[in-house]
């Protein structure tokens, strides 16, 4: 039998026989990426002077690096890292490859590229690999970020709760459900092994994996919240350093 | 009765495709899969269209209806507005036999290439349900070869030299999970079955009819094992250590 | 002269269900060369819609059962009528089957201690049902097909075989053609191994598949193989009633097996009343025992109390369902209530996935919250082609059946999953016998000319005609006859008023014509599959006439009671002259020390 095929679309950018409204995500994300980009390119080069206020650190300045002679901004050596964990990150990657890169724009729908395409086997894609090396840092990362959340609870010797502090947690919790549901960590702690019950050790890895599976399961909820919690405290920092808002304490001891 | 219209894409190899409109009435609870028949039945008795089960546990019935690749025998007539056009057309991935039927041969070839499971000879067949919830979502596959269709390694950028697919990257977690299985797959996966293509656009778990999480269950849990063998000096430095022991 | 493709094998089989795959394992395992041919693609049979479990006594949940037991009930369920040597090699060998399946990469769901899995079904008395949620089918029908194809089985998918093809008395082949683009071709085997299923799509209301079409009881008929027990008809208890689209779709026995009771409209269990004086002692006496039966299987534990009314056998809880709703007191859309959402709605969606899916995509129903409707739904075939039990040889030499296809197993009425166990079973022993027998026979046989040309000219006639009927009217017009005359209950005029119309539609089919051409035109190929639809409809038809009693799943209206004297015999079906010849034949008597165990088995329960 004669083998070409008449496919009923033709393969070209956005051909599709769908009727139903596909390019809303990619649109909603892309817009929710360039939003991102521009508020953080504009904080990390343009605004970087108000970087805290009392006890709050902005988490894109966080840890506070100070070196003689550096007269950039600090993000520079700080915000390269999440940058990267999220780059890599199996979720985002889903995301950009579609709003981004439109490979493919949506499910079933036409795109540009042909029969040269080598997904992630080539350089650069390639690289997507180490996403548990920047998973490594992120957690070193996170650990920070909960340190300076701690701090928060306290001003000038006293306990002190303000809407910062609760701010700067809430933040620091959905960065770590987020950063703690990395499929990454998922395979690392436990997804790994072929038998779960068939030793000791293997079991507790197993109860860890089951925990990691169920932060997973919801891993492109936490990273968009994170990532507008992340902006927020950011910003509500930078409105109390800027002296436009003031903080209200909730709770003093 | 309320009447649907149905354009049903109609075609051989060797002759121009078209659609052709055709008025079904519709009755409660009708699937698309019922439309077909009903044109089957009444109206034109050469439409030709796979289909077994008739409920989605088979897994022929696999077209586009409206664009979105689904099983034809879950696809309620319902959700389709009053006099709005149906189009129905064969999955897109795989070379036209004649009106909805493709030839998925491929996904037989490929088959054969997966090792099959292998268990250790000493293997005392107990293990717990815990072990095997993992696999026994990736063999609820009924092989509709949706996620064949609408991943874009295959469908656009027409990579079968290279790639397996995803139905064959859940068929391979489903062996390389299984608690007694001793073998590994991995370095074939990443060498011929073109792991390294995918880039988890995840298209394959939005169509799957069974519901499994091809993406994050089964293909970047393979990834990682990838990344494991492959792409983690650690990991290398590690492994040798430990076999030096 | 037809022209067609010629392949040559030692052993042929029919059909990639089950039974088939299991035989070509098994025959390709004893070094012949074997093909596989099915009439969809590959894993795609019937076999995956089987959903509740296998049948074998691994005593891994109960560990009361034995082989024994299982026997007894098989026999007990089948009302006496199976052959008794099927019956106890399928309980015997069924647990090393289940076993092996395991050990070929299936993935049963556990017991707490790592054991597989049992639950209980209707008819068993102990929990014996080894399943994989309520997808036992797929599980079996992917490990097989993944084993088969690793052993270099050859695989011709989207091929209907026609005929059979014969060298004197022996077979010597198969003729069929590629649904694809209707080419032809003929398979010079030395055995053929039938493994083709039932013929549901003779009934209006069924559970089964466009495949089902008793191709291979038919194939047997015309090639010289008499079909037993072709009377005999199950009629699943629960299939869907609403929306009408899915009418007779199936609902697992497991749902009982889970704890599904039934209810008719007025919230009556009214399965306590429908339970047969011989039986009822295996039973619950009523609700508040039927619920500590359910508590314990929900807690895994061991309880004394007996299975809920609602597992009863088959044809019984059909019948039940079927008088309640004549007598009104069924649903609003002719059906009773089945009800599980009284469990635990997570343990409900962890135990029937698929029935959940089911309601919820097709129906609009949320079985976790709601009862389901159900009705019964033609789905099984007892009879089949008479085979020896020891090597599912018929009387055709080089002709063998295995599956649904074949007689005698499951006697007048078969228990829930005691088909996927016997597909393993007898799937294996017939690859065994095929193998062995091809393997004994010296030179390759010859077939004439004439009988392929024949067979062609057959598959041509609806293509040359011209303004004949439709197929697709006609197989409407036979699903009406058979739905209306052969249904749950019989009767003597009903039945040949029945066969009279058959006769009409026999004649009828002789005029049956098809436009197109012959690249995978469905038409084309239901003119074909009409004609074995219609040998067994008339085989099942002159059947139940004879048969003037009611036993399992044969029900007479004017003959209400079982007959002691008619266990006695076999109704056969074969071709004489063209014409359908009817024979009371003997059963073959049970030895003593198996007629034993039913004494014990007595002696038990008193």
């Amino acid at each position: 039998m004669n083998q070409t095929t008449t496919s009923p679309v033709p393969a070209k950018l956005g051909a599709t026989s769908r009727s139903n409204a596909w390019l809303i995500e990619p649109a909603v994300i892309f817009c929710g990426f360039a939003l991102f980009v521009c508020y953080v390119t504009w904080r990390a080069l343009y605004d970087w002077q108000y970087i805290e206020w009392g006890p709050y650190l902005s988490p894109f300045f966080s840890p506070k690096l100070i070196f003689p002679g550096w007269q950039w901004s600090p993000a520079i050596l700080l915000l390269w890292e999440p940058a990267a964990f999220r780059a890599t990150c199996y979720y985002f990657r889903k995301a950009y490859y579609r709003a981004l890169f439109l490979d493919p724009p949506a499910c079933a729908v036409g795109h540009l590229g042909g029969h040269k395409y080598t997904g992630e086997n080539r350089f650069p894609l390639i690289l997507q690999n180490v996403h548990r090396y920047f998973l490594y840092l992120a957690l070193t990362v996170l650990a920070l970020l909960w340190v300076d959340a701690f701090v928060a609870c306290s001003y000038r010797g006293h306990i002190r709760i303000g809407v910062g502090t609760v701010v700067l947690t809430v933040n620091c919790l959905l960065l770590s459900f987020y950063t703690c549901g990395c499929h990454a960590l998922r395979h690392l702690v436990g997804g790994r092994l072929k038998c779960f019950s068939c030793s000791t050790a293997a079991h507790g890895q197993f109860k860890i994996w089951q925990c990691v599976t169920r932060l997973n399961e919801r891993h492109a909820l936490w990273a968009w919240t994170s990532l507008g919690t992340v902006a927020f405290a950011d910003f509500y920092v930078r409105m109390l350093a800027a002296g436009v808002w003031t903080d209200i304490s909730l709770l003093q001891l | 009765m309320r009447e649907a219209i149905l354009k049903v894409f109609r075609g051989t190899p060797v002759e121009a495709g078209k659609f052709i409109t055709y008025k079904v009435p519709v009755e409660e609870g009708m699937v698309v899969l019922d439309a077909i028949h009903y044109i089957q039945g009444y109206l034109d008795p050469e439409l030709s269209v796979r289909w077994n089960c008739k409920a989605a546990k088979c897994g022929s019935c696999s077209a586009e209806v409206n664009g979105d690749p689904s099983l034809m025998c879950k696809t309620r007539m319902d959700q389709f507005a009053e006099g709005e056009e149906i189009t129905i057309e064969p999955i897109k991935t795989f070379p036209l036999i004649k009106d909805l039927v493709t030839d998925v041969s491929f996904n037989y070839e490929v088959n054969k290439q997966i090792p099959p499971f292998c268990p250790a000879d000493d293997a005392t067949w107990i293990f717990k349900q815990e072990d095997i919830d993992r696999v026994q979502e990736f063999r609820k596959c009924i092989e509709c070869f949706l996620c064949q269709d609408v991943c874009h390694v295959l469908r656009d950028h027409e990579r079968k030299d290279a790639f397996w697919g995803p139905r064959f990257f859940v068929r391979s977690a489903g062996v390389e999970m299984h608690p007694l299985d001793c073998g590994n797959r991995i370095p074939l996966l990443e060498e011929q079955g073109g792991l390294g293509f995918c880039n988890i656009t995840k298209c394959c778990t939005e169509v799957c009819p069974e519901e499994i999480h091809i993406t994050d269950n089964a293909i970047i849990a393979l990834k990682e094992r990838v990344v494991d063998e492959y792409h983690d000096p650690l990991a290398a430095l590690l492994r040798r250590v430990f076999k030096g022991k | 002269m037809a022209n067609y493709e010629i392949h040559e094998y030692d052993v042929l089989v029919v059909g990639a269900g089950g039974a088939g795959l299991r035989a070509a394992i098994e025959a390709s395992a004893q070094g012949v060369s074997v093909a596989l041919v099915c009439k969809s693609l590959l894993g795609k049979a019937h076999t995956v819609m089987a959903e509740g479990g296998i049948a074998a006594a691994l005593s891994n949940v109960d560990q009361q059962d034995n082989w024994e037991t299982h026997f007894c009930d098989t026999i007990s369920g089948g009302k006496h009528l199976n052959n008794w040597r099927m019956a106890q090699l399928h309980a015997q060998e069924s647990p090393e089957r289940v076993r092996e399946l395991e050990r070929w990469g299936a993935v049963f769901d556990r017991t707490s201690d790592g054991q597989i899995l049992q639950r209980a079904f209707g008819g068993h008395k102990w929990k014996r049902l080894c399943h994989v949620g309520d997808r036992t089918g797929l599980e079996m029908i992917r490990t097989l097909q993944d084993r088969g194809v690793h052993q270099g089985i050859s695989v011709y998918m989207e091929c209907t075989i026609t005929r059979l093809l014969k060298d004197g008395e022996k077979i010597a082949g198969a003729f069929g053609y590629f649904r694809q683009d209707g080419r032809y071709v003929v398979f010079k085997a030395k055995a053929v191994v039938l493994a083709t299923g039932g013929a549901g799509r003779s009934y209006p209301v069924t559970s089964n598949s466009w495949e089902y079409t008793g191709d291979g009881h038919a194939l047997a008929y015309e090639a010289g193989a008499d079909l037993i027990d072709m009377e005999f008809v199950q009629f699943h208890p629960t299939g869907m009633v609403w929306p009408p689209g899915v009418r007779g779709l199936l609902v697992t026995e497991g749902v009982r097996g889970e704890g599904g009771l039934l209810r008719n409209n007025a919230g009556e269990r009214f399965m306590f009343r429908y339970l047969p004086e011989s039986t009822r002692k295996d039973y619950a006496e009523n609700e508040e025992e039927s619920k500590r039966w359910v508590d314990a299987v929900l807690k895994g534990a061991k309880t004394e109390a007996r299975r809920p009314p609602e597992l009863s056998t088959r044809d019984n809880v059909a019948r039940a369902i079927y008088l309640e709703v004549k007598e009104g007191k069924g649903t609003p859309h002719g059906g009773v209530f089945l009800d599980i959402s009284y469990l635990n709605s997570e343990r409900v969606k962890k135990k029937l996935p698929s029935m959940y899916q089911q309601f919820k995509d097709l129906a609009d129903v949320d079985i976790t919250k709601q009862p389901m409707e159900v009705g019964p739904t033609m789905h099984y075939m007892m009879g089949g082609v008479r085979v020896d039990a020891d090597t599912a040889a018929t009387r055709v030499p080089g002709l063998f059946a295995a599956g649904e296809v074949s007689g005698g197993m499951h006697g007048a009425n078969r228990l829930g999953g005691n088909s996927l166990s016997d597909l393993i079973v007898f799937g294996r022993r017939a690859g065994a016998g095929a193998a062995e027998y091809a393997a004994g026979q010296e030179d390759r046989l010859q077939v004439s000319e004439d009988q392929i040309n024949a067979a062609a000219e057959e598959l041509e006639a609806p293509l040359t005609k011209k303004g004949g009927s439709s197929p697709y009217e006609l197989q409407r017009s036979l699903q009406e006859i058979m739905g209306e005359h052969v249904g749950i209950f019989r009767e003597d005029a009903v039945l040949a008023a029945g066969i009279a119309k058959l006769e009409e539609i026999k004649e009828e089919l002789k005029t049956v014509s098809i436009s197109g051409s012959k690249l995978y035109n469905p038409g084309w190929h239901l003119c074909r599959d009409l004609k074995n639809m219609i040998i067994c409809s008339e085989a099942i038809a002159r059947s139940a006439l004879a048969r003037t009693e009611s036993r399992g799943a044969h029900s007479r209206l004017d003959y209400p009671d079982t007959d002691p004297e008619q266990a006695k015999f076999n109704i056969a079906i074969s071709r004489l002259d063209g014409v359908m010849k009817l024979e009371k034949t003997p059963r073959p008597e049970m030895p003593a020390d198996l007629k034993k165990l039913f004494e014990k088995k007595e002696q038990t329960n008193a």
